[in-house]
């Protein structure tokens, strides 16, 4: 095959507006238009899959056929540039911002985020949480100036939605009944051992735990998270995040 | 160069939503294939499952995304993760597709055809050459399911293969459901493609279910989708092949419409009596 040969075959795979390119036939002397469009089929049908399997939560908030035309939209705007599909999709949820016929689902890339953040949770590296006893082992004094190591699983998002409260309802893990306190909810999502976990975050949680996980000092991430909601609560984000495995070491 | 070496016996494609009745009891399963890609992320249930499975099955690791049949060089970085999971798992043996799957360096997930012709011989062979060196062992290469055809290829794909095997020294995963598809979509006879294939560097057998539909004039078009349990001609085509070759390491691929693991299990034990039955009678 020349490089001409696969240039074509490619670029009217892509495109089925394309024509079958020349050279291609049958054993029956025919242009090839199903034949070939077996291989058009196979591989939009293969990446929707691989991004729907990776958005669940998404898909069954828009139906299944608004999400494959959105979704083979997105690869035809973005197809993927290595065959490790585990992350095609990182940048899914950006252009569902900017799809106009998603528009009105205001949470809808949040919620994509979230998954986003499930499925890196759930393929990065296997690293035992730290043991909360070893925190508790230190003199008070030496806590203000801890700094933390994060876990690989962690992520920290912050959405002006009920994010986990609508993730949850439609990624089975909730009942699905109507919003009535439509605030701001934001997430920890991370993965300990071998299940990934979803926490919403109380008041203050995200940008405390934000701040650590970027290598700020205690007391400095507790500077912030006080002057992002005064409530904040340092024993109980401590704990929970202990709990969910968000650190692996301190120093 | 370590030579591919799975079990003679019969394997299945391992599907994560089987591990709890997998592990549950001991299967009589000669090995597991997966789908090396599936694999290269850092951590996390997939490499929890297959670590287990590792220590209790033989293990084929089996690439979709080299894209060897292509004219462009081979991705470097995927192949260095291909090497970084052979040598975290060790498998016995090790197959990719004679198929190419990224142009331009965008992936585009399925297996495309290509002609047989002098420069693709050349290029498929520098490109195993490429793998088996950097993965310091054979490589298996797998006969495709194709739908159409090229008026360029010089070459008959019986006479491909048997010339990359004779400059690179790979095996081959001789995929009879794939046999039979393309025979039929190109109006020839399998049993014939099977009489001229290189059958002693066969290490590894596939067998899968496909579907049918037509062409533009009507005639069969049989698609290799994995979705259903292997038909009976090409049950009828293995048992032959069998027979005339001795026992060789199969696989049961299900890979989309998965069925309940007893469903799998016994499409497996059912390849396995063929085997077993031609162990006997050789050796009466």
């Amino acid at each position: 095959m020349s490089l001409c040969t696969q240039t074509r075959f490619a670029a009217a795979l892509a495109d089925p507006a394309v024509a079958v390119p020349p050279g291609l036939t049958a054993w029956n002397g025919l242009q090839p238009q199903r034949r070939f469009a077996v291989y058009r089929n196979n591989v939009v049908v293969g990446l929707t899959g691989a991004i729907a399997s990776r958005f669940p939560a998404a898909q069954t908030i828009v139906g299944e056929a608004f999400f494959s035309a959105m979704a083979a939209e997105f690869i035809r705007v973005h197809p993927p540039r290595s065959p490790l599909l585990l992350s095609y999709g990182d940048d899914f949820a950006d252009f569902v911002e900017r799809f106009e016929p998603a528009n009105d689902i205001a949470y809808l890339p949040d919620v994509i985020r979230l998954e986003a953040a499930r499925g890196k949770a759930y393929h990065a590296a296997d690293v035992a949480p730290l043991d909360a006893a070893k925190l508790a082992a230190l003199p008070p004094e030496r806590l203000a100036d801890l700094v933390f190591v994060p876990h690989p699983s962690l992520s920290i998002l912050r959405s002006p939605h009920p994010l986990v409260t609508i993730w949850a309802m439609n990624a089975g893990e909730a009942e699905l009944r109507s919003i009535e306190d439509w605030t701001a909810e934001d997430a920890m999502v991370a993965r300990p051992h071998m299940t990934v976990e979803v926490r919403r975050m109380p008041p203050g949680g995200a940008v405390f735990l934000q701040a650590l996980a970027s290598g700020e000092r205690l007391a400095t991430a507790v500077e912030h998270a006080i002057e992002n909601a005064s409530a904040f609560d340092l024993s109980a984000n401590l704990a929970g995040a202990l709990q969910t495995g968000a650190f692996i070491a301190f120093h | 160069m370590k030579f591919s070496d799975l079990p003679r016996r019969a394997g299945v494609g391992f599907k994560p939503e089987h591990f709890p009745a997998i592990n549950a009891e001991p299967q009589p399963i000669g090995f597991f294939e997966v789908h090396a890609e599936n694999y290269m992320g850092a951590g996390g249930p997939p490499h929890a499952q297959l670590g287990k499975l590792r220590q209790d099955y033989a293990l084929s690791i089996h690439g979709v995304g080299l894209s060897i049949g292509s004219v462009q060089p081979l991705d470097r970085e995927h192949l260095s993760r291909l090497k970084i999971v052979c040598d975290r798992y060790e498998p016995e043996s090790f197959s990719e597709h004679l198929a190419w799957s990224t142009h331009d360096r965008v992936f585009l997930n399925d297996l495309l055809p290509l002609p047989y012709t002098d420069q693709t011989l050349a290029s498929v062979a520098d490109h195993i050459d490429q793998v088996q060196e950097t993965l310091k062992r054979q490589m298996l290469l797998e006969n495709p399911a194709t739908y159409l055809l090229f008026a360029e290829s010089t070459l008959e794909e019986t006479e491909f293969l048997t010339e990359v095997v004779r400059r690179t020294g790979c095996g081959l995963l001789l995929d009879i459901n794939n046999v039979f598809v393309a025979s039929t979509n190109h109006h020839m006879h399998p049993g014939d493609y099977l009489a001229r294939f290189p059958v002693e560097a066969v290490s590894e057998i596939h067998l899968s279910g496909h579907s049918e539909t037509v062409d533009d004039a009507g005639a069969p078009l049989l698609i290799d989708s994995h979705d259903t349990p292997v038909k009976d001609p090409v049950w009828a085509l293995y048992a032959a092949l069998i027979a005339r070759i001795g026992p060789v390491a199969t696989l049961i691929e299900w890979d989309n419409d998965v069925p309940a693991w007893s469903v799998l299990s016994a499409e497996a034990q059912a390849a396995d009596e063929i085997l077993k039955n031609t162990n006997k009678r050789r050796a009466a």
